[in-house]
């Protein structure tokens, strides 16, 4: 063991203290400084935090951004979310691969590269995009992709692809991204000129925590996360549970596939963020606050690091803070480990807590039990804006916009076949076919509201609105023209929640698999018709027993696609006839056979005379 | 007039049909209602006529199984899957567990002949004899190859089992099967 891992893990260790809740951050430091966290080096953890090596070796197989073995100084992560596919990752990956001479999920043997695909990164509005460590290349075609192949074999240094900074922040340099936000429609309440900065914490600082808890429960506003639950509730509850410390969480871990408007909140809006939690922390008595950073936006790290330790020269963070005698809070950022359940709340709380990122089982509740057994509140990035913008404007300008149950704007993230994709943020209850018109989506055919877990609509249901009283969202808006296969996006979807599930339940773990292996079938044409049944029922097995939301909404691709695009299904079914099953195809089952055996059939082979199929 | 009844054994291990013949002397009972055509009971390799009844015990592993499924299918009015191997695949499925390996099929071959601990094999030769039949790429169950009218559960179902079961199928009516019969732990 070399002298250099041990001192390396010391060093980490030390950094955090030896806090065993800190452990995702000492694994990221030691995984960048040694390229991997080997078996010597976990035995090494172990017995500097007192802890066993098998806890080690678990939150290491689990994130995706830890390895065991060895990995390139340069990781190249292709996003392979399927608006990523469509715009032709595929050709990207070719020419990296045959460029650095390594295959997908290979590192050189000079151990400068490693290339790797990844589920969605949060950049399909400037699709395909990469992550090469922690710099983001967006908008990449073959020719791109092999310059920067090149340029990054003459100089290992990332920075030096950024050749064209991005709009607004991007271009601050701390954050020296070639990022484009994409704002297309600004609102009133979240990316309009007329955000006061601070005006939000002021006025709440004058009213009782009780009365600011009141005006967000009158505003009416719910969670921007997705699941939309009602955020004034969610505060009076953590409010009443008694306990000394209490937890300000902020949900910016963006994994849905096709979301990206959290990245444009944190470029844009971090201070509007931080108001939020520091109004949330003044309103149920919060001690502390963590903004969860999905590990893909860590090019924001040291900008955001920086705009929280101007708040707290400006005393916005820290002690008596505005001025208000014994209201003390401070804010930490904790990067994530490159998994997507970690967005699901009590996930993103295991994941703080230094554990795998597995859900927990409910009641209790994090707002009675949360991180590290405190009462906790875990919302949305988005949320917490509209909690500060609500504070400044009121309760009644809030809730005037949107519906009668989802007041308020929401931010889209539009992508896929469109003029125009970006960020538009629209008041709830606007119609799909608006939101199609304002991107520019030619020959819309299927559009995918929510995210992996979300809805498909077919032509017919663009006229449904977007609002927790028809379609919820979290923000994806995926838009796909009549070229698109649409079993590849149903198949996709499946293929990221396989790879997605913590894999504690059964059902998750395994159905998922099976849905896909069924979906497949039925695209290579030899499904009947009981297919669809097995489908509709394994799918509503799934929703039914598994212990978190993404086993509760995997399915419902398979569901909304069997109900909105019956036809395409019905197309690729066959029919058995005289008593045989035509899902079973004999020249299919005898392939491998025939190749390994070096000879053809004597029963299916005409070539032998026997009878044939 | 009696009724026609013809039996198989596919990837089974004839478990099945030794356990059929534990109805004991009811199969005089039996003999009276029923004309055996192809089975191995009477050793008959060919359909005579048109059945009523066929019995397949095991799943399929091979192209032989499959061909011989389908005559099955073509030439009896019902078919009826008896047992564990027919119904779900059996002892002979556990191979589809190796599926997703590289090279399952080789990975199987190289295993039962090459590999295991157990196995004795001076030429390191697989067996391929062009009169072997192929093997399928995995273990396919009855109903995934062609339409199953009844399955009987068990492993092997019991002589009783069959008892009550051909009972039914001769009045030509689903079996309700009394939970002993179908209770394995
Ligand atoms: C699998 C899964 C992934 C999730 N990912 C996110 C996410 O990335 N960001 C987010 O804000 N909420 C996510 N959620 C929802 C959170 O569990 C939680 O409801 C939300 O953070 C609460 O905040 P809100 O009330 O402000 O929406 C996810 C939920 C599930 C089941
Ligand atoms: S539903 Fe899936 S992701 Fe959620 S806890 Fe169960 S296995 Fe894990």
């Amino acid at each position: 063991m070399g002298k250099d891992t041990v001192s390396v893990v010391r060093q980490a260790c030390k950094k955090f203290d030896h806090e065993g809740s800190r452990i995702l951050d000492i694994l990221r430091e030691v995984q960048k400084r040694l390229a991997c966290v080997s078996g010597e080096t976990m035995d090494l953890l172990a017995a500097e935090l007192s802890t066993h090596r098998i806890e080690i070796e678990g939150l290491v197989s689990f994130y995706s951004f830890f390895s065991e073995n060895r990995k390139g100084k340069i990781i190249i992560r292709l996003c392979d979310d399927i608006i990523d596919r469509f715009a032709g990752i595929e050709r990207v990956a070719k020419v990296f691969s045959e460029e650095l001479g390594i295959g997908i999920g290979e590192t050189s043997s000079d151990w400068n590269f490693s290339l790797e695909f990844t589920p969605c990164i949060g950049m399909s509005d400037q699709a395909p995009a990469a992550l090469i460590n922690e710099t983001v290349v967006t908008k990449l075609t073959p020719e791109s992709a092999g310059v920067i192949a090149r340029s990054l074999k003459k100089n290992l240094d990332t920075s030096a692809l950024v050749k064209k900074k991005g709009d607004g922040n991007n271009a601050d340099r701390l954050v020296n991204a070639m990022v484009e936000n994409n704002i297309r429609k600004k609102g009133e309440v979240l990316l309009g000129d007329n955000v006061r900065a601070e005006a939000g914490l002021r006025k709440a600082l004058k009213k009782k925590p009780e009365e600011v808890i009141q005006e967000v429960l009158d505003s009416g506003l719910r969670g921007r996360g997705g699941a939309g639950f009602s955020t004034g509730l969610k505060w009076s509850l953590a409010r009443k549970a008694k306990d000394a410390r209490r937890f300000v969480i902020c949900n910016a871990d963006e994994g849905e596939p096709g979301t990206f408007k959290d990245r444009v909140l944190l470029t844009e809006r971090a201070d509007l963020i931080f108001e939020g939690m520091t109004i949330a922390a003044y309103a149920i008595g919060g001690t502390s606050g963590i903004v969860y950073l999905r590990a893909e936006y860590e090019y924001l790290l040291p900008y955001l690091e920086r705009v929280l330790a101007r708040r707290r020269k400006a005393g916005l963070l820290g002690k008596n803070i505005g001025g208000e005698k014994g209201f003390a809070f401070d804010i930490r950022i904790q990067l994530g480990g490159g998994a997507y359940i970690c967005g699901e709340e009590s996930a993103l709380i295991s994941s703080c807590e230094g554990l795998r990122g597995e859900p927990k089982t409910r009641p209790p509740f994090p707002v009675e039990r949360g991180f590290l057994g405190h009462p906790t509140i875990v919302n949305n990035v988005e949320t917490f804006c509209c909690a500060a913008r609500i504070l400044d404007g009121g309760p009644r300008w809030f809730a005037a916009m949107g519906t009668a149950k989802s007041s308020g704007t929401k931010l889209l993230s539009v992508s896929g076949d469109c003029a125009k994709p970006g960020i538009y943020e629209v008041p709830f209850g606007i119609r799909v076919a608006d939101v199609l018109d304002m991107a520019g989506a030619d020959d819309p055919t299927i559009v995918q509201v929510g995210g992996a877990s979300g809805e498909m609509l077919n032509r017919g249901s663009f006229y449904r609105k977007i609002c927790f009283e028809d379609l919820s969202t979290g923000g994806s808006f995926m838009t796909f023209n009549s070229s698109r296969n649409m079993l590849k996006i149903v198949d996709y979807f499946l293929e990221f929640f396989i790879h997605e599930s913590c894999g504690y339940c059964t059902p998750c773990r395994v159905g998922n698999v099976f849905l896909r292996e069924r979906i497949q079938k039925i695209m290579e044409g030899y499904a009947v018709k009981a297919d669809l049944d097995y489908l509709k029922d394994l799918s509503r097995t799934i929703m039914m027993t598994s212990r978190c939301g993404l086993g509760n909404t995997s399915p419902r691709p398979v569901l909304s696609s069997i109900d909105q695009f019956p036809v395409v299904y019905a197309s690729l079914l066959g029919e058995g006839g005289e008593g045989l099953e035509a899902g079973f195809s004999i020249q299919k089952a005898l392939e491998e056979s025939r190749r390994i055996a070096k000879r053809s059939s004597m029963i299916y082979d005409p070539v032998y005379g026997g009878s044939s199929d | 007039m009696k009724k026609r009844l013809a039996t198989v054994s596919l990837a089974g291990c004839f478990g099945c049909h030794m356990s059929f013949l534990d109805i004991d002397e009811r199969i005089l009972d039996l003999m009276k209602l029923v004309q055996f055509d192809r089975s191995p009971l009477n050793d008959f390799k060919k359909f005579k006529k048109r059945c009523d009844i066929g019995l397949i015990e095991g799943g399929c592993c091979n192209e032989e199984n499959v061909h011989t499924l389908r005559e099955f299918r073509k030439n009896c009015d019902v078919l009826v899957a008896i047992g564990q191997c027919a119904i779900m695949g059996g002892l002979p499925v556990m191979r589809n567990a190796i599926m997703h390996a590289e090279d399952p099929l080789r990975e199987c071959l190289d295993t039962a002949y090459l590999n295991s601990p157990t196995v004795f094999n001076a030429s390191n030769d697989i067996p391929n004899d062009p009169a072997l039949p192929l093997l399928l790429d995995k273990v396919y169950t009855c109903a995934e190859v062609v339409k199953v009218d009844y399955q009987i559960p068990g492993c092997p179902p019991s002589g009783d089992t069959f008892w009550l079961a051909m009972t039914f199928l001769l009045k030509g009516t689903a079996a309700d099967l009394p939970y002993e019969l179908i209770k394995y732990d």
